[in-house]
């Protein structure tokens, strides 16, 4: 095996590994559309955030607009913290409105953006006021039971 | 009772023996390695033993590497279809498909087919230039073995096996698309679409790469210390090939679940 050939085939190989990781970044990790370019960081006060996860998506009218930074708790007003990182290309008004809702029934949990009619936008450290928590299915069943028992001892009296 | 006493310490002594015996080749095996990396500058300031090696170990590899790529994919596609269906989400075949091979699948069984197709190449190799007493031939021309013949096949396989491990995640994803959308009918645009949702760039595939890179490490200087550690004869060469494959398996797949703990946490 002379030279110039094993250059030739360690090259095809090179060239093939390194397309295979292209195409692993490019096609499968979606990489292009993923990374958010510039981002601008937003708080909102949840009472309860669910499953909600680090890195879960914030959506508005379905499309991603941002990722979920942190969450925290926060001591003094008993609440949960999110931050979330928003593409600096969507300004979104300060009357905003932050929902946590689940895609599909079992699917992951994300936020929701509506946005409001104020004319001045959320800034850098801006905090979302109007906030709605997570659905727990427990409270929403327990709901559901007690008006039904309500109800049934309505009817007999 | 004398006797008994006598039996149980011959019985402590073997076992301290063994136990002084295998430290003593660990620190051996941390030796080599430290002199494999001393001698590295020599042999990389010619490439072309390093080119050589890359396509013993590289590129002879491809082809054991792309066919088992693709049936693990295909594999996958089918058993990921069967359970997904139940659920009514074959759609998201795909995510299941990338996800196992980009984290798991494709680093750790390229490793394993590594050891086994090139590992032991290595290995048998490096110790039958033991036996036929060439590595001591160079080292009476003051040529370096390890410059000379180790630290090339060391970088070959360190280079060689995150490529081959990123080209078997590929063509394993292609197998499972073409199970999936030609041959079962999942709908194309959601099987890539789901995927691109799922996969993450920093967290999965670089991950992966991650992983193939230290199994790379691992393989290449197991199988160089198992050669180079053989005792010269035929029966030594023969012990040394199958520990290769042995240890190296062992040490991909510890390795993996340590890695894999420290990723996901």
């Amino acid at each position: 095996m002379d030279r110039t050939k094993i250059d030739l085939w360690v090259g095809i190989f090179a060239a093939l590994g390194i397309a295979a990781l292209l195409g692993l970044a490019m096609k499968v990790g979606n990489l292009t559309s993923s990374n958010l370019g510039e981002t601008y960081t937003v708080s909102a006060y949840f009472q309860n955030v669910g499953g909600l996860k680090p890195r879960a998506p914030v959506k508005s009218a379905g499309v991603v607009v941002g990722r979920v930074d942190s969450i925290q708790f926060d001591s003094v007003t008993y609440e949960a913290r999110v931050n979330l990182k928003l593409d600096k290309r969507y300004p979104f008004p300060k009357d905003t409105f932050a929902n946590i809702y689940t895609a599909g029934l079992l699917g992951e949990q994300y936020i929701g953006l509506e946005a409001g009619g104020d004319e001045e936008f959320l800034k850098e450290n801006d905090k979302i006021l109007q906030t709605q928590d997570a659905i727990v299915l427990e409270k929403m069943i327990s709901q559901f039971l007690y008006s039904k028992a309500s109800e049934s001892s309505e009817s007999n009296e | 009772m004398s006797r008994l006493l006598s039996g149980f310490d011959s019985l402590l002594r073997g076992i301290g023996h063994r136990l002084v015996d295998q430290f003593w080749r660990l620190g051996s095996a941390a030796r080599f390695f430290a002199y494999t990396l001393i001698y590295s500058g020599e042999s990389l300031r010619r490439p072309n033993l390093v080119i050589r090696e890359i396509y013993f170990t590289g590129v002879l590899s491809l082809i054991i590497i792309i066919v088992s790529a693709f049936f693990v994919g295909m594999v996958l596609g089918l058993q990921g279809y069967n359970t997904l269906q139940k659920y009514g989400s074959s759609e998201a075949i795909g995510v299941l498909v990338a996800l196992s091979l980009v984290r798991e699948l494709g680093p750790v069984v390229t490793a394993l087919l590594f050891a086994g197709r090139a590992g032991t190449a290595i290995t048998a190799q490096i110790g039958l230039m033991k036996a036929t007493e060439q590595l001591s031939a160079m080292e009476m021309m003051a040529v370096s073995p390890i410059a000379r013949v180790v630290a090339p096949r060391f970088w070959a396989g360190v280079i060689s096996m995150p490529l081959l491990a990123s080209l078997f995640s590929m063509i394993g994803i292609l197998g499972g698309y073409l199970v999936a959308v030609p041959i079962i009918g999942v709908d194309g645009g959601a099987f890539w679409s789901q995927m691109q949702a799922s996969v993450d760039f920093r967290e999965d595939v670089m991950n992966g790469f991650i992983k193939s890179c230290v199994f790379g490490v691992a393989c290449a200087m197991i199988a160089l210390f198992e050669g180079y550690d053989a005792p010269p004869t035929a029966d030594g060469v023969s012990r040394a090939t199958t520990r290769t494959v042995v240890n190296s398996s062992l040490a991909v797949l510890g390795l993996d679940f340590v890695m894999t703990s420290f990723m996901i946490s």
